[in-house]
């Protein structure tokens, strides 16, 4: 398993390399630059601004400029837009707050969830089943961009129960809504995922003789058709990981958290390229990494898996 | 020497030193009103602010923080008037070419370090530094400071600059052509003074707030990106006596509805109010939403190049445009905000300006409408030749509203076919900046209160001129107003071209439409720049 990872990590590097590249290439195909402004710069302004950033280099010659720093400096660069600060910055200061409520969003999704899916299951056609369904359907309906603005109407303004937004050092008055904004949705597909494997799993022929031979349901349930029930859920739970950090952009500008998301998609519109190249390249990386992670997770859900 | 000394300067100024000490009492030294304990401003900011370096900052949130952080050589006072800041006073000579300020002796910066004549010349010479590479360097070039267009292209170097240290309080600065509004462009935050000492120590992490060092009535204190900044007041700062803010939060919230819901939870002090929900507002909190004009206008620009439509090139099909557009539909009925209808390009707001009786303006709408459809029918488009145009503006809710009410009003009375395109801002920008429109929004605020910030946009080589509108008499009249002791006239009688000519239908001009809580005292309604200081800001008891 060892030489698996290691194996898995190795293509990992030209993987992201080919992500840089073609980020790279599109991100300067894009009409418009980083000082495209109402006020078209004077000709000799812009220049001094572009030979500084090095953005009068041809461009195979910023590329590999850029692959420099990051391998011999572990530079990302400066932003064009946050003169005050640099892509190291950005991403220092925004990924843990990402990271935080993003983490907090999956294991709320992922509790909430699976256990309303195995209770609907276990329930088959009882009220809690379709209590459960429901609920699952209706969270699915409910983007994070729908439920932002209801969650700080109802605590914010009606009751006044919670701040509107903010982050204050992820204090957890401020943690609430983003998190329930962000898991509403995943929890409830993760719900009818869930649901409709452990159904399909109660029916199967080892359930069927582990009950046979006597073994009494609960014993049924969490020792023999849970783990095998968790396996489609986990492959969903992967790309659902790097979706709540990266997916982030309409938390971070309903709650002004300060997240990372936000600045991604801040980049895009405003061509901060190094901006929209670091943060790609973290979630880049962050992606190859927690498939990894999913696929070791299989060969422990289902011992058929070996690597 | 020529002496010009602000009269009210010394009444201003001897009114601050005897109401210093009735502060610490809690009400207010001028009119009496008792003080809020809580002396803390919250306001919304729309984006992170992009620099808090005087030299550097370019967006508006930004530069309102370094008015706050910083104090150049002179101020505005609540109506837009020229009052000192860190100069006392300034000359200038005969030929208006060289101008002299004396600086005030009890300025500080907030380490407690006197502020001189040289940590401007140190500043101005830094903002034309190709090194730094400002955004805001061309604003230097504006001022018309002597050798700063060729030290920005390289071609000298920035000792060469026209500006000059006589003494610690005495700042002299030469000029390539005389410049008669030459000090309000000093209220401009590049022209603020920067710690020398400071940005050498730190480099480019000088502004984070452990190693700022300002001259301002605030210190940054806090900032967290895209969160917060919070400045708290400056003990060292020479008018610090009659300070009443003690802190001030800009909170950074993108979605201006959720700023809104935020301002009714109380969590802020003042928000913007999204288009068209002015009126409901104001029905239910009449104290604090509050409308004011401002020195923006809102148009829509044709394309005369060669690369336009043909039928723009004829002004009658532009001027049918402008009549048949139903300004008061635009500003009552979708932006709804206070906005006043715009015949003219510069805003009435503009200072020393005086609008001209433009036709348009004084018929009714029915009448243009009549006129509009006369001369398009002359110029040949009719229901059997129609004039259809592809209209473009930046994707934005509000200007989506506005572009359909526009073609629908042309459709309706001219039967006119004009498409609605849009675009992500800056490849809006790019396609307009090369001419590839036929029709396109445009809006713009003045970057000083001076009818040219505006009607400089339509002068033939003009780097803002989109549609590249070409009238020799026009640029003739601007050029000759840059030199004008009173260039009024002159800018009257280029408005009065442009209404004829019509290269833009000006549709309206902006107004600051805002939540205010009626608390905050003092908001300078009146200064249409909206260069607000927090310094001349209160909170009453409630």
């Amino acid at each position: 398993m060892l030489a698996y990872s290691l194996r898995r990590l190795l293509i990992a590097i030209p993987t992201i390399l080919l992500l840089i590249v073609a980020c790279f290439f599109l991100m300067h195909v894009a009409p418009g630059g980083p000082f495209t402004s109402e006020r078209p710069l004077p000709p000799q302004v812009l220049a001094n601004i572009e030979a500084r950033y090095g953005l009068d280099q041809p461009l195979w010659k910023q590329l590999w400029d850029y692959l420099y720093n990051i391998v011999v400096h572990f530079d990302f660069g400066p932003s064009f837009k946050f003169k005050d600060r640099d892509v190291n910055d950005i991403i220092a200061q925004g990924f843990p707050i990402s990271l935080t409520y993003g983490s907090l969003s999956f294991l709320v999704a992922t509790a909430v969830g699976v256990s309303l899916g195995i209770a609907a299951a276990i329930k088959h056609n009882s009220w809690i089943d379709y209590f459960a369904v429901g609920l699952g359907i209706a969270a699915q309906a409910l983007p994070n961009f729908i439920m932002g603005p209801i969650l700080i109407l109802t605590f914010t303004l009606w009751l006044g129960w919670l701040p509107g937004g903010g982050w204050n050092g992820g204090q957890w008055q401020y943690l609430v809504m983003p998190v329930i904004a962000l898991a509403t949705s995943y929890m409830g597909s993760i719900a009818r995922i869930t649901r409709s494997s452990m159904l399909e799993v109660l029916n199967s022929n080892f359930i069927r003789t582990a009950r046979a031979k006597g073994l009494p349901t609960r014993t049924v349930i969490w020792r023999h058709a849970l783990k095998p029930t968790l396996l489609p859920v986990v492959s969903y739970l992967g790309p659902v990981f790097v979706y709540v950090l990266t997916g982030s952009v309409f938390v971070d500008i309903y709650f002004s958290t300060g997240g990372l998301g936000q600045a991604y998609v801040g980049s895009a519109l405003s061509r901060d390229y190094a901006v929209l190249l670091g943060v790609t390249i973290l979630y880049g990386a962050l992606t190859v990494v927690v498939n990894l992670l999913t696929d070791l997770a299989y060969a422990w859900f289902d011992p058929k898996i070996r690597y | 020497m020529h002496k010009i000394v602000r009269t009210s300067l010394a009444g201003l100024l001897s009114s601050t030193i005897i109401t210093g000490a009735a502060i610490a009492a809690g009400t207010h030294p001028e009119t009496g009103e008792a003080l809020a304990d809580d002396q803390t401003f919250i306001y919304r900011i729309l984006d992170e602010h992009s620099s808090v370096d005087p030299q550097v900052v370019e967006d508006v949130s930004g530069a309102e923080i370094v008015r706050d952080l910083f104090e150049g050589l002179m101020n505005q006072d609540e109506d837009g008037n020229l009052v000192p800041g860190v100069a006392t006073e300034y000359s200038v000579n005969d030929t208006k070419d060289v101008y002299t300020f004396t600086l005030r002796d009890n300025a500080k910066w907030s380490n407690g370090d006197p502020v001189t004549a040289g940590d401007f010349v140190f500043a101005w010479k830094r903002a034309v530094d190709p090194e730094l590479s400002s955004p805001y360097a061309w604003f230097m070039e504006l001022m018309s400071i002597e050798n700063a267009a060729e030290i920005i292209a390289g071609e000298k170097s920035v000792d060469d600059l026209g500006v000059k240290a006589i003494d610690d309080h005495t700042l002299e600065v030469t000029l390539s052509t005389p410049l008669p509004y030459f000090p309000q462009m000093t209220t401009h935050s590049t022209t603020f003074p920067a710690p020398q000492k400071v940005i050498e120590e730190f480099g480019d992490a000088w502004t984070k707030p452990e190693n700022i060092v300002s001259n301002g009535a605030y210190v940054l204190t806090e900032h967290l990106p895209q969160e917060r900044s919070v400045r708290e007041r400056n003990e060292m700062y020479w008018d610090n006596d009659n300070t009443i803010i003690e802190k001030v939060v800009a909170l950074v919230i993108n979605d201006e509805n959720v700023a809104l819901t935020r301002y009714l939870a109380g969590e802020l002090d003042r928000t913007e109010v999204p288009a068209g929900q002015f009126p409901r507002l104001q029905q239910e909190h009449p104290d604090e939403a509050i409308s004011f004009p401002r020195l923006c206008n809102y148009y829509y620009t044709f394309n005369v190049s060669d690369s336009g439509p043909e039928a723009f090139k004829d002004p009658n099909v532009r001027q049918a445009l402008s009549l048949a557009v139903d300004r008061a539909i635009i500003t009552e009925k979708v932006m709804a905000g206070g906005q006043p209808q715009a015949y003219t390009f510069a805003p009435a707001a503009t200072a020393n300006f005086t609008v001209p009786d433009v036709e348009m303006a004084s018929m009714s709408q029915a009448e243009r409408d009549e006129l509009a459809k006369e001369l398009l029918a002359g110029a040949g488009y009719g229901p059997d030749n129609p004039l259809s145009f592809e209209m473009v503006y930046n994707t934005s809710e509000a200007h989506k509203k506005v572009a359909v009410a526009l073609s629908q009003m042309w459709k309706q009375k001219l039967g006119v076919n004009a498409e609605l395109a849009n675009m992500e801002w800056k490849v809006f920008l790019e396609e307009r900046g090369n001419q590839n429109f036929e029709l396109a929004r445009g809006a713009w605020c003045g970057d000083y209160n001076e009818a040219s910030t505006f009607l400089d946009l339509l002068q033939s080589d003009s780097g803002y001129n989109d549609g590249k509108y070409n009238n020799a008499r026009v640029d003739e009249l601007l050029a000759e107003a840059k030199t004008s002791d009173d260039p009024a006239p002159l800018y009257t009688e280029v408005e009065r071209i442009i209404a004829q000519e019509t290269p833009v239908i000006p549709i309206y001009h902006y107004a600051g439409v805002y939540m205010m809580d009626s608390d905050v005292g003092n908001w300078p309604v009146n200064n249409v720049e909206q260069n607000w200081y927090s310094k001349n800001l209160y909170k009453v008891a409630e």
